[in-house]
């Protein structure tokens, strides 16, 4: 198990490396200049623009950039400045990430509750009205696009976008917005295991030695099929704080997803870079997390 | 699809055009012919199926459904009048918007954006996505390792939509062809490793080991005896990602980093209408409806198919 990660670990390594390159590179392209941009409508003096272009590094070729930015996070933890403002990136990150978490942690919460419930409900009557009804409800929400329903919740229901303070009640109704889509998977995914699993020999077994049904389906079902709703639900915490630039532009919440899509709009590279690097290192430990429970939950499975 | 079919042996094709019907009935049938059948009998097939003709021929003449122009607004409509459900296809039925457009006539003329985009971007996605996942599944070793291990894992690890959003902004001037190219750039990752897992199966088949040891060159054994016998589950990915796709060119458009206003998409009036959701809620309601539908009409035929290939699903 520990080689397993290990090797793991090291493999993370050049792509943690190739993504942040890649997304460096990416915003690197956009055109426009935020050192231009410091000065709005007046023309700047072009010495002035040079040191302040020397002073960020951006002088340099993309790839001493590259390498001065890795380093700096990798030596000091340190992700840069703002351009604009001169913060640290670091700073932004430290106020907006806990927003976002809360928010994706409730999202999180939501489908696991309501997804595996409804799944459960729907494997357990497969190919009854009760399935079918679960069915096609999932059908429709994966159809309905996240900002449309964000919308037409925010315009039929008076829910209001979310206050300053970013209170938890009030990240309620946008976390079942960001969580609806994995909603309608984790639905979709337990009930297909459930069915399957319904049909295996260690089933019959069980129901044949008397074994009472809470048991048969609460321990012999339950830990079989939850396996892949597991897998699903790890790799899916990054992917919430990723869609969370659509939920929090809806609903006006300042967290990662909201400043990763102010600094898209407003040619931010420094801060892009650095939140974005922080998703693909979410992204990449859930990864090997879910890989290494899967060992934990399915006795078959073993990492030399 | 029918080019798929010519996978099975000719010999037994020859022989299949030869027997009597009765006869031709009972015989076993391919993986493609039995699909068919099954999904002839699949009313979400049949349903999604005619929704999606009925999309191509409005994003292919959209003078047939409505007279009215997309483009000039006459303010003479005010957005606030209520739409006139009673009179069908005309330029009142789904009332006005704010610079006095029909809205009918904006999502009749809508519909070639979203289903060009679709189109265009699962075709790129499959094959860029099916070259890459082919070339490292049959391969193996080191080209696994990179075109697998590091290439795909690193596009992968890129949130889709954010880096789609990163890609346009670069874009002044928006059209369907940068948005296209903008969600390929990202999307092929998910076909990439379908196909990969589907050619490490197929490539220890015997017909495979038999083309080889008779000499086959390597492109005819990839494209002739592995591509078609890989693109069962390719084809279900690649159907689905099309409503996928769709939807997420209408989020971009409504985040203001997909198409650009002169260009008509639902996404750009959804996101039009949002400022008058309290007041004209028609404005952005119909739009959605619309772009639900093809979405959802879309992933129907995906799962259909998916459904129909899989014989553990029946």
């Amino acid at each position: 198990m520990g080689r397993y990660v290990a090797r793991r670990l090291l493999q993370m390594i050049p792509v943690f490396l190739g993504t942040t390159l890649l997304i460096f590179l990416m915003v690197y392209s956009l055109p426009g200049d935020p050192v231009a941009a410091l000065f709005g409508d007046k023309a700047a003096d072009p010495t002035t623009v040079a040191k302040i272009r020397h002073d960020l590094g951006l002088d340099h070729s993309i790839w001493r950039q590259y390498w001065d930015y890795m380093s700096g996070i990798v030596l000091h933890f340190d992700f840069g400045n703002q351009i604009a403002s001169g913060r640290p990136v670091t700073d932004i990150l430290s106020s907006a990430f806990p927003v976002t978490l809360r928010l994706a942690g409730l999202a999180f919460v939501f489908e696991v509750v309501v997804g595996i419930g409804l799944g459960i409900m729907a494997g357990m009557r497969a190919g009854r009205l009760a399935d079918n009804a679960i069915l096609i409800f999932t059908l429709l929400i994966i159809s309905v696009p996240v900002f449309v329903i964000g919308n037409i919740l925010i315009g039929t229901f008076g829910v209001n976008a979310v206050s300053l303070d970013e209170n938890t009640s009030e990240l309620i109704v946008p976390a079942m917005v960001l969580g609806s889509l994995s909603l309608a998977y984790v639905v979709r995914l337990t009930r297909t295991s459930m069915a399957e699993n319904l049909r295996a020999d260690y089933m019959r077994t069980a129901i044949a030695k008397g074994l009472p049904r809470r048991r048969v389906v609460g321990v012999h079902l339950m830990r079989n099929s939850l396996i892949p709703v597991v897998t699903f639900l790890g790799t899916d915490l990054g992917a919430l704080m990723g869609g969370a630039v659509v939920t929090e532009s809806i609903f006006n919440i300042h967290g990662v997803g909201g400043t990763i899509y102010e600094s898209i709009v407003r040619r931010e590279g420094t801060t892009l870079v650095g939140l974005v690097t922080i998703l693909v290192l979410v992204y990449l430990v859930m990864a090997l997390l879910v890989d290494l429970l899967y060992a934990v939950l399915d006795p078959r499975i073993r990492y030399a | 699809m029918p080019d798929m079919t010519k996978t099975a042996p000719e010999a037994e094709a020859i022989e299949d055009a030869l027997a009597p019907p009765a006869v031709k009935a009972e015989k076993a049938r391919s993986l493609w012919g039995d699909a068919w059948a099954d999904l002839r009998r699949n009313p979400y097939f049949v349903v999604s199926s005619v929704l999606i003709l009925v999309l191509l021929v409005i994003a292919a003449f959209p003078g047939w459904f409505t007279s009215a122009s997309p483009t000039t607004g006459d303010l003479v409509h005010h957005y606030l009048g209520k739409p006139e459900l009673s009179k069908v296809g005309s330029a009142e039925w789904l009332g006005y918007d704010v610079q006095g457009r029909s809205v009918y006539a904006r999502l009749i003329h809508g519909t070639r954006a979203s289903i060009i985009v679709g189109i265009s971007v699962t075709l790129l996605v499959t094959v860029i996505g099916g070259l890459i996942g082919m070339i490292a599944g049959y391969f193996g070793g080191w080209i696994d390792a990179l075109l697998s291990g590091f290439i795909t894992n690193v596009f992968f690890g890129i949130p889709f939509l954010l880096g789609s959003m990163v890609v346009l902004q670069s874009f002044t001037s928006r059209s369907v062809w940068v948005v296209s190219l903008a969600l390929a750039f990202l999307g092929w990752t998910q076909i990439a490793r379908v196909m990969r897992g589907a050619v490490l199966t197929i490539k220890q088949a015997d017909y495979v080991h038999a083309a080889k040891a008779l000499g086959a060159s390597t492109s005819r054994i990839l494209f002739r005896h592995i591509l078609p016998n890989a693109m069962a589950p390719v084809i279900v990915v690649a159907t689905i990602s099309l409503g996928v796709f769709i939807s997420a060119e209408a989020t971009l458009s409504y985040l203001g980093l997909g198409l650009s206003s002169p260009a008509i998409s639902w996404g750009v009036d959804i996101s039009g209408g949002i400022a008058q959701i309290r007041t004209a809620q028609h404005i952005m309601l119909y739009p959605s409806i619309m772009l639900s539908i093809t979405v959802l009409a879309f992933i129907m035929l995906g799962e259909a198919v998916r459904n129909a290939l899989d014989p553990k699903m029946r």
